[in-house]
């Protein structure tokens, strides 16, 4: 039997690992220590590791990011929760201007070796404010880094690449996601004795001839489901490729898909408007346009600040049927 | 709890409260039960799974918001953070609105948009209802700019919670503030937790939050929150600063959440022993408190507050029933509200795109 543990339980232990790995790392954040964290991520940490390792921080995004750059900038390798990754807005002058520039401006002479992390994800009604998500805007920057894991084994590796890059890393998990169970197997079990995904690795996590979905964190899980219900229903062979990591960005396993299929769908729960499909689309006509049957599709979210209304914003979310339509549209 | 001021000597004695007449005094005592009857039916609606997302309880702090409330003249506006009820019904708002709000319908104060954290209702001079830890600090900073700008003789209260006030907007609004003699007046509703975190594991400071002022060279206050004539009396003295010296004023007002930070807050007895919340819950009721008052002053019987209570009740349950019957919003919504160009079909709006569905 294959261990299985909750995506929640897999980013945990992945901090732990690098706790223990590396005397730099520190993980920091509000309530992620005594209170175990908001949404239970670092759950026993505090209790593990105490207080050098593990520190609250006051309601001051701003100061306590800034704080971790810094920190950065002299070795330091913080892991900094924010509560909801929606209030990246507060600290979001440090993010950028400091921690995505710092290095091209010192012409190279300082690393920023910060991961950022958090539940950047909608679908939880609760509200415009606290449902953004911002991987497109982080991909953006250049000399940042993003990364959106869709389950557990993923959130894990990716986790231990993250925070062992010398660059700064926005980390987007899913409140969504937390309570879920993969298979994820114990380090006893793997061949280099860790789980270890390097940023920047594509997985398809299904296989299939007729049309590609692909896609980021949760959207993910719905692809699956459309893929299921367009082969169980329509005899149509999707398959789902998950990007793992945004920036950087496997372009060689989204080009070698939609070669092999003919048709892509991009699904994501980012609005559509310079969204993260409005990049892979541009790169897919401009690099295989001759492959192409159909132009390339997009699902999103709809284009309006989330709603707070829980069967509107279920509507607003982009569902395994809207992609089933968008898939059928060009089969 | 310390405070860093005074207790005013006799609170029922000063001008502010002299003003009162009996009715006065037991609408107050209805508004502060109206806004606990509420918020134990919103509890169990939320429970039984009929609302979404986050829902903060203000019981046990009622008088804060219902004294300031009180205190509102036509140009006097409020704004505070997602702990936002009892502003809301404070300043008038229908408790029918609020709770369809809550369930996500059509018929909610903002068409089931925003939730419990999003009230707003801009015709009663109450600005929201804000999810953002102190991001409404500068809006009540620019509520104070724009009265003085507009040539009003007025305020804004400005509420945010002991957590809040370490966030940097918070610090340069209080300088804005100070530099610019704006009328807005701060009240910390200090309830000694920032979710988990307690003020002392969230704050440095010499005698109290407020003390803060001091840097900036602002009048600053502290009181108890628990007895309404003292909420008024001292947040009144802001109010007279505002309007009359157009200078802003940094209260404290300690007070206490019974509930935890929000209903899904598993840790709610981890961070706090049993033994605080009861003796909150015994001994510094500001409902009990008034209820004392208006007894000891003969203002009204056991019965009559009954009454009231029962009326509160009913309308609570009430509004539970109206929120249920209440349609849910029409799928095309989700796209009003976004742009006034759009909404009204302007000229403007037949320019360029405005939205982006594929
Ligand atoms: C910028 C930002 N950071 C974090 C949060 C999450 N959060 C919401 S309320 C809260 C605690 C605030 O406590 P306090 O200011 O004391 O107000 P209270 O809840 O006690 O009324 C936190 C951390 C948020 N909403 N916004
Ligand atoms: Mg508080």
């Amino acid at each position: 039997m294959p261990r299985r543990i909750t995506y929640r339980d897999a980013v945990r232990e992945a901090l732990d690992e690098e706790i223990a790995r590396d005397p730099m790392v520190v993980v920091m954040g509000e309530e992620v220590a005594q209170y175990n964290g908001a949404y239970k991520v670092t759950q026993g940490l505090w209790d593990k590791w105490g207080d050098k390792r593990l520190v609250d921080t006051p309601i001051s995004e701003a100061g306590f990011i800034g704080m971790g750059i810094g920190a950065s900038m002299l070795g330091v390798r913080p892991v900094m929760e924010l509560m909801f990754w929606s209030f990246y807005t507060v600290a979001w002058d440090q993010i950028v201007n400091n921690g995505a520039m710092v290095r091209y401006m010192s012409g190279g002479k300082i690393n920023c070796p910060i991961v950022i992390r958090g539940p950047a994800n909608g679908g939880t009604s609760v509200g415009a404010t606290h449902s953004h998500t911002p991987e497109n805007i982080m991909a953006n920057f250049p000399g940042m880094k993003c990364v959106c894991p869709s389950n557990a084994y993923d959130a894990k590796g990716l986790m231990k690449a993250a925070i062992r890059d010398n660059d700064p890393v926005m980390f987007m998990e899913s409140t969504k996601l937390y309570g879920e169970e993969w298979d994820v197997p114990s380090n006893d079990e793997l061949p280099n004795g860790e789980l270890f995904i390097p940023l920047g690795l594509a997985d398809v996590k299904r296989e299939g001839t007729d049309i590609s979905l692909i896609a980021h964190g949760k959207a993910v899980i719905t692809c699956l489901e459309a893929a299921r219900i367009l082969e169980e229903e329509h005899g149509i062979s999707a398959e789902v490729v998950d990007l793992r990591s945004i920036r950087p960005l496997d372009e060689e396993t989204i080009l070698n898909s939609v070669a092999k299929t003919h048709r892509a769908v991009y699904v994501e729960e980012n609005k559509p408007f310079c969204g993260i499909g409005a990049q892979i689309a541009y790169m897919i006509q401009e690099r295989i346009f001759d492959e192409l049957d159909a132009p390339v599709q997009r699902v999103c979210s709809l284009d309006a600040p989330a709603i707070y209304s829980p069967p509107l914003e279920a509507i607003q979310l982009p569902t395994a049927e809207v992609v089933v339509a968008k898939a059928l549209g060009i089969c | 709890m310390a405070l860093a001021k005074d207790p005013t000597p006799n609170p029922a004695a000063s001008p502010i409260n002299q003003k009162l007449t009996a009715d006065d005094k037991i609408e107050l005592y209805r508004k502060m039960v109206r806004v606990r009857r509420f918020e134990q039916v919103s509890l169990q609606h939320y429970q039984a799974g009929r609302m979404g997302g986050f829902l903060h309880l203000y019981i046990g702090q009622e008088s804060v918001a219902i004294g300031c409330a009180s205190l509102m003249g036509a140009n006097d506006h409020m704004i505070t953070a997602y702990r936002d009820h009892a502003h809301a019904l404070g300043v008038g708002m229908s408790m029918n609105e609020c709770m369809a709000e809550l369930f996500g319908k059509a018929t909610g104060c903002s068409k089931g948009k925003g939730g419990s954290m999003h009230y707003f209702a801009p015709d009663k001079n109450y600005w929201g209802g804000h999810g953002i830890v102190a991001g409404q600090t500068p809006l009540g900073l620019g509520l104070a700019y724009g009265l003085k700008f507009r040539g009003l003789k007025g305020a804004a209260m400005c509420f945010l919670g002991d957590g809040a006030v370490n966030q940097g907007a918070f610090h340069e609004s209080l300088n804005l503030a100070a530099l610019w003699d704006l009328p807005v007046i701060y009240i910390i509703e200090n309830n000694g937790y920032s979710m988990g975190t307690s003020q002392e594991r969230s704050s440095a400071y010499g005698k109290c939050l407020a003390e803060r002022a001091e840097g900036y060279g602002m009048a600053w206050d502290h009181c108890l929150g628990e007895n309404l004539y003292e909420v008024r009396a001292r947040v009144g003295a802001a109010l007279d600063r505002a309007h009359n010296e157009s200078k802003p004023t940094l209260m404290e007002i300690s007070t206490y959440r019974w509930e935890g930070h929000s209903v899904a807050d598993a840790n709610k007895m981890k961070y706090r022993t049993k033994d605080e919340v009861e003796r909150f819950q015994r001994d510094h009721d500001p409902i009990q408190v008034w209820k004392a008052v208006l007894i000891a002053e003969g203002v009204a019987t056991e019965a009559d507050l009954k009454k009231i209570d029962r009326e509160a009740q009913a309308e609570a349950d009430a509004s539970a029933e109206f929120a249920k019957a209440s349609p849910y919003p029409e799928p095309e919504s989700i796209f009003e509200d976004v742009y006034w160009e759009t909404d009204n079909k302007t000229e403007a709006s037949e320019i360029g795109r405005h939205f982006f569905n594929d």
